[in-house]
């Protein structure tokens, strides 16, 4: 973020020198750089300010003056960790259970079904429409029918799902949550790449399907893939509304709770929630771009 | 259309058919997993609004009454709140990311833009609760800028609609810049240039040429806005809890049984009010987005 002013700093000084000469594009310049300096310059203030406030509030003691109490303290306690591994592994088997349901199904109907791509895609935006407390709300009616269902199977999956170590239920939600984002970029991802001739290529060398997907169609689409996984990655991690309605304690609904009794202590857990998803963000495209970029230098080499 | 060079050039009939055998088991599981996951709970909601059951007997029939009284009172008044919020927020993150999303275009530095789709990519995903902690420990009661700049006398609170406000628009703005550059990217250069030598002046070119174009993707944008807005729901609840009407919280309360025991079907006549504003808002959008792709494509 502090690129932002640094990098919107130089168009400013030359063009003034130029406004005197006729020529009519210089002088509409000269007058631009002060409104779009402004412009980032406020947008700098609005986005840098809260967080900078949020950072002095934890570790500014009223009594004791600076102390970083908040952070070496309460912040990592077991209770914290604990919903934060929980946090974690419901976004991995978010990720890997929307990539495994929807990678082979957009692929397979980007070629070779394409009358079904309308229903897809339709499937896949819908959830949109359902804000997460309407969706909750719909599944906790379903999960309330279950002592109707006590002497049926249906009844143990019910009882499986809302496990309290490991509540599948949020994965599932979670999953359908998270299908708006991998469609979307999968869909540009399978727009970008000449995925027919690439299949084709790898089918009549006499690859399966299964090795095709793996080792073509995946590799090529791993920007896609990746951007897809970070987004749903992200959203679970901050999810508070269905896992609160469910009753579940993954880290945003901890935070809540802290939040409630310690305000310091909750500024620093949305301080780390902060760092957490910027960190990710940025370790996973920095391993897509890596990957990619490697994968073209060997090429090119050999 | 993908199939007919199958025809032409492909291998004759038995591989095919074999190929064309195995195509379901690739989109089955995810239709399944659609049906069981979200269609269930959506039928759910659905049958639960239209229907009541009564504690006594168990017996469930089915009435209106749910859908009447959450268009009446308190929940009128938090639809409606939502509805207005939404409304105030999406219109002003979509001028405030449209003037960002400018700037960095019209300044045609890299580095910049790269910086820029980078913070908003993590601020854009940076709501729910962290976000209204941040704004807590910045602009509430003992927040960092209410002592500095003793807020506090000036009359302002960050526990109303303006306060959630400024919450919301943190997300928002970002969300609106990544959606709109690529809109803005796609007004040519050419067209400007063009206008510029049968004497148009930049708000000529803006008013004739670039706004119109811009508007589907603009509100295509807003209307996205308007979604996310409206169905946010931990910012409003950690924040501001009941204190502001909003639909969101109030379905979350009945949910738990805060307000009323028994409240779980009025709560499901909210959510259908919710569905129903979504789907109309995103009937909107669906044309406009095909207007846009004809210039920007």
């Amino acid at each position: 973020m502090a690129g932002m002013t640094t990098a919107a700093q130089p168009p400013v000084a030359p063009p003034p020198d130029r406004a005197p000469e006729p020529r009519p594009a210089p002088p509409a310049r000269g007058r631009r750089p002060y409104g779009r300096l402004a412009v980032l310059l406020l947008a700098f203030l609005y986005f840098a300010v809260p967080v900078a406030a949020s950072l002095w509030f934890t570790v500014d003691d009223p009594v004791k003056g600076f102390s970083l109490d908040v952070y070496t303290g309460h912040l990592v306690s077991a209770d914290m960790l604990g919903s934060l591994l929980l946090s974690v592994e419901l976004g991995l088997a978010t990720v890997a259970l929307g990539l495994l349901l929807v990678v082979p199904a957009m692929v397979v109907v980007h070629l070779r079904l394409p009358r079904l791509r309308p229903l897809v895609e339709i499937a896949c935006m819908t959830p949109l429409v359902v804000p997460p407390i309407a969706l909750v709300a719909g599944v906790n009616t379903v999960l309330s029918w279950a002592p109707d269902l006590a002497r049926t199977p249906f009844y143990q999956t019910l009882m499986v799902l809302q496990n309290e170590n490991f509540p599948l239920v949020l994965v599932l939600l979670y999953t359908v949550m998270s299908l708006p984002f991998l469609y979307r970029s999968l869909d540009a991802g399978l727009r970008a790449v000449d995925l027919k001739t690439l299949v084709e290529a790898s089918r009549s060398l006499g690859a399966g399907r299964l090795t095709t997907l793996g080792r073509v169609v995946v590799p090529n689409l791993r920007p896609a893939v990746v951007s897809g996984a970070v987004l749903s990655l992200a959203m679970v991690l901050g999810e508070y509304t269905v896992a609160s309605v469910l009753g579940y304690r993954p880290f945003a609904v901890w935070m809540v709770e802290v939040g409630g009794e310690e305000a310091e202590l909750a500024g620093a857990a949305a301080m780390l929630s902060l760092f957490l998803t910027w960190g990710l963000l940025l370790l996973l495209t920095f391993l897509a771009g890596g990957r990619t970029r490697r994968t073209r230098r060997q090429r090119t080499t050999s | 259309m993908s199939d007919r060079p199958a025809t032409d050039a492909g291998p004759p009939g038995r591989p095919r058919r074999s190929t064309r055998r195995l195509h379901w088991p690739a989109v089955l599981p995810f239709f399944a997993f659609l049906a069981l996951c979200f269609g269930l709970p959506a039928g759910a909601l659905v049958y639960g609004a239209f229907t009541a059951t009564d504690p006594a007997t168990g017996h469930t029939h089915a009435t209106l009454d749910n859908v009447r009284q959450s268009l009446k009172g308190i929940y009128a008044t938090g639809l409606g709140g939502s509805v207005q919020l939404s409304l105030l927020c999406a219109l002003l993150a979509t001028l405030g990311g449209t003037l960002i999303a400018q700037a960095v275009v019209a300044s045609r530095r890299p580095a910049l833009r790269r910086a820029v789709v980078a913070a908003c990519g993590v601020l854009a995903n940076f709501s729910g609760a962290p976000l209204a902690f941040a704004f807590v420990a910045t602009l509430g009661t003992t927040g960092t800028l209410t002592r500095l700049l003793s807020l506090d006398h000036t009359g302002f609170s960050l526990y109303t609609t303006a306060g959630l406000v400024l919450a919301y628009l943190y997300f928002m703005i970002p969300l609106m810049v990544v959606t709109v550059l690529p809109a803005l990217d796609g007004l040519r250069t050419q067209w400007r240039e063009a206008a510029a030598s049968c004497g148009a002046t930049r708000g000529q070119f803006w008013r004739h040429i670039g706004l119109p174009v811009l508007l589907p993707s603009l509100l295509g944008g807003a209307v996205l806005l308007f979604g996310t807005a409206f169905a946010s729901h931990a910012t409003a609840a950690v924040m501001v809890g009941s204190s502001v009407p909003l639909i969101t919280v109030q379905i979350s309360n009945a949910l738990a049984g805060n307000v009323l025991a028994g409240q779980e079907n009025l709560a499901l006549a909210m959510s259908l009010n919710m569905v129903v504003i979504a789907l109309l808002v995103m009937a909107v959008q669906i044309p406009l987005q095909r207007r846009s792709a004809r210039w920007l494509g």
